[in-house]
């Protein structure tokens, strides 16, 4: 850690980025997050100690950075990641949470709940092979997600001699694809994780590469514009009655912010019932605010004194969200047991719960080709499928494009409980 | 800091209060697992926050193993007292002299792993269905694999193999009879976020978080403070020294860091100089690899 800088005043003024990793099982994936880890100096000497440790145990000579991101018994032993492990750094300019997400077919699901609250995606690519099925498969779950910024991280430059010509080509070849994804702002940078070079520090062996380094690129890059302030919604989670003397008659609602901005005195509509009021306060434990924003989380009152309850949405008069019972959205598929066409499920979607029945199967995507599968429309764990639903209650929502927040959902087993698949709204 | 935008710590607080609201509004029976630690502490904050100008509707449980430190309690009591919630106590005593485990003896006896079963007889007791914890990620690498919400079998037991998916800001509480959930509203927040944050907000904490002086005796590199209950060996011998807390659990595996930091500013300094991580200061994460790992299955904190 950069000591005096964090110590100061200056933390106090920090960003939070969060990030999501993927790569095939030998990208280097955890060698990249070992070195971050390690070149940030976030890293402890007990955690080294201990790697060091466990990598004499396995007979290596060097300590294995990959170590350092296995959590559980089973996953050291069977030497692979079976579940999301996040992992925290910093830097005088920002604070990084990382989603290390398993790269292998079956656990799609993995990388799709890493990739649901990331700003970036960094995807890894070994020079020697260019790019492969798999690094499709984890940049099509990153644009299906809408992680605003992607980095593809061409890894392992040294066993390429550091070729910049090899770069290009891996480079040019990437972007031939590119097109079938959906992601605004696509960054390259080679980089050999193992030795360093372009991680945390400059390359000395590819004077060629004139762009930033990886933290570099991590600390700067401009993530302001990824919440979405134009569409001001609010979701109420609780109804805050303290009924106490100093606070008789209050009634606050409280929420996150999901989208836009709300102020003081706004005119706001309550759905479903369609009400409209008028902002009173914005309340927050020490100071009333005039105006609060996505991802706020605050208590708001209102002029009039109407019904509203959890799972009900405050949005601005003149800027409504969808209203619809048929919902179409591309649906991830996490569960053992398979989708059942016309089966129900319990839709939580925001701070609401209705019940649904899956009415239509569109397609399955094939991730490997990106071509949609309109003749097996069996939808399995870690498939990804367009599916339309019919929900017992009208959803108020935004496309999944506009908004992360008010545009996803997840299925449940109303018996057994479990999370079945997660939806984003087209 | 532009406009519309919030700084890392504001962004964790939004987060974790967001989480202590789903809690309120999921479950039926909620309990705040509260020890007299920082993390502790800075989870009540938040809940306050997440509930104002209402009263913290959660009330706290106390796992006691009977080896505390004189100030933890006082500290307690009085943050008890002064914001009118309900304290349960679980007594870890009380599930010994009740025959339900066997205390450990030797020189490094601990009550550490009897206090899983207290807590989950204390769940079971008072039919709590969700127990809030301080857990962190960053503390230990079987957290890191922690849900938001995690939830336990009807034997209080973690199956890290086969969580549920968390995505976005959809967090799914349900579940069976019996069965119950542990929820981490400070999944996201590192060691030096909490002091900065304490900082920040100027939380009162502990005096054994500052500098005093105490009688402690060095053990497996390891300072630790003497107690009536704590036997030296013939080798360790006693020095009254400056020291403080970093991580406060029972007197018998909380390791003390000499220190005369006397203010805020200067413990964060120190933190952020730090080359060992605060479990690498607790003595019950050094039994083996997997001791976290092993506990938390079997319903530990």
């Amino acid at each position: 850690m950069n000591q005096e800088k964090l110590a100061s005043d200056g933390y106090l003024n920090m960003e939070l980025l969060r990030f999501t990793t993927a790569g095939s099982v030998d990208d280097g994936k955890s060698t990249l997050i070992g070195r971050l880890l390690y070149d940030s100096k976030s890293i402890f000497q007990d955690q080294i100690d201990a790697i060091e440790k466990a990598s004499k145990n396995k007979g290596k000579d060097v300590a294995d950075l990959a170590l350092l991101t296995d959590g559980l018994k089973a996953e050291r032993e069977q030497g692979i990641t079976i579940d999301v492990a996040y992992r925290y750094f910093a830097t005088p300019k920002r604070k990084f949470i990382i989603a290390d997400t398993p790269g292998h077919i079956q656990y799609t699901r993995n990388m799709v709940t890493g990739a649901s609250t990331a700003n970036v995606a960094l995807i890894l690519i070994d020079a020697r092979n260019g790019v492969i099925e798999q690094t499709l498969r984890h940049s099509y779950i990153a644009s299906l997600l809408q992680i605003p910024h992607l980095v593809v991280c061409i890894n392992k430059m040294d066993l390429v001699e550091f070729s910049e010509e090899r770069f290009e080509q891996v480079k040019k070849h990437y972007l031939q694809f590119a097109p079938k994804f959906n992601v605004k702002d696509i960054h390259f940078i080679p980089i050999s994780a193992l030795n360093g070079d372009n991680v945390v520090d400059r390359s000395v062996n590819m004077d060629w590469y004139k762009g930033t380094t990886l933290l570099d690129l991590l600390e700067n890059i401009y993530i302001s514009g990824d919440v979405n302030h134009e569409d001001p919604r609010f979701p109420i989670q609780f109804v805050i009655r303290p009924q106490t003397d100093k606070f008789h008659d209050y009634r606050g609602y409280a929420g996150r912010i999901d989208g836009g901005i709300f102020n003081v005195g706004d005119k706001v509509k309550v759905m479903p019932s369609g009400y409209e009021t008028e902002i009173v306060s914005i309340d927050t434990l020490g100071e009333s605010l005039q105006s609060a924003f996505a991802p706020q989380s605050v208590t708001i009152t209102i002029k009039d004194d109407i019904d509203i309850s959890r799972g009900n949405i405050l949005v601005k008069s003149d800027n409504v969200p969808l209203q619809s019972q048929d919902i179409t959205a591309m649906m991830c598929w996490f569960n053992p047991r398979p989708l059942i066409h016309g089966g129900k499920y319990l839709l939580k979607h925001n701070t609401n719960e209705v019940k649904c029945v899956v009415k239509e199967v569109s397609y399955k995507m094939d991730i490997n080709s990106l071509d949609e599968n309109r003749e097996d429309k069996n939808v399995k764990m870690n498939d990804i499928a367009k599916i339309m639903v019919r929900t017992s209650q009208p959803l108020f929502f935004d496309s999944y494009e506009r908004n992360r927040r008010t545009g996803s959902f997840i299925l449940v087993d109303e018996v057994t409980n479990e999370t079945m698949g997660a939806g984003m709204i087209v | 800091m532009k406009p519309f935008n919030l700084t890392h710590l504001k962004e964790l607080e939004s987060e974790s209060i967001f989480i202590f609201r789903e809690v309120a509004a999921q479950f039926q029976n909620p309990v705040i697992l509260f020890s007299g630690g920082k993390d502790s502490i800075v989870m009540f904050h938040l809940a306050r926050k997440a509930f104002y100008p209402a009263r913290v509707p959660i009330p706290l449980l106390h796992i006691d193993t009977g080896h505390n430190f004189e100030e933890t309690i006082d500290f307690r009591d009085n943050l008890v007292h002064k914001n009118g919630v309900k304290l349960y106590i679980g007594s870890v005593q009380k599930t010994i002299d009740e025959g339900k485990v066997l205390e450990e003896t030797g020189f490094n006896a601990s009550r550490n792993v009897l206090q899983t079963t207290t807590l989950l007889d204390a769940i079971e007791t008072h039919k709590f269905d969700c127990a809030v914890g301080g857990g962190r990620r960053d503390e230990e690498k079987a957290r890191a694999k922690e849900r938001f919400f995690s939830h336990r079998d009807e034997f209080g037991q973690w199956d890290p193999k086969n969580q549920r998916p968390e995505l976005w800001n959809l967090f799914n509480g349900r579940k069976k009879m019996g069965e119950h959930f542990r929820v981490f509203p400070l999944s996201n927040w590192t060691e030096l976020d909490v002091w900065q944050y304490i900082f920040m907000e100027n939380i009162e904490i502990p005096s054994l978080y500052y500098t005093h002086r105490r009688e402690c005796f060095l053990r497996d590199g390891v300072l630790l403070a003497t107690a009536p209950f704590m036997q030296l060996k013939p080798t360790e011998k006693m020095e009254v020294l400056d020291v403080r807390c970093r991580t406060i659990g029972d007197i018998t595996n909380t390791g003390l860091t000499q220190s005369k930091a006397d203010n805020l500013k200067d413990i964060i300094d120190e933190i952020a100089a730090e080359r060992t991580t605060e479990r690498g200061m607790r003595f019950d994460d050094k039994r083996s690899e997997t001791a976290m790992e092993d506990r938390k299955k079997e319903g530990y904190f």
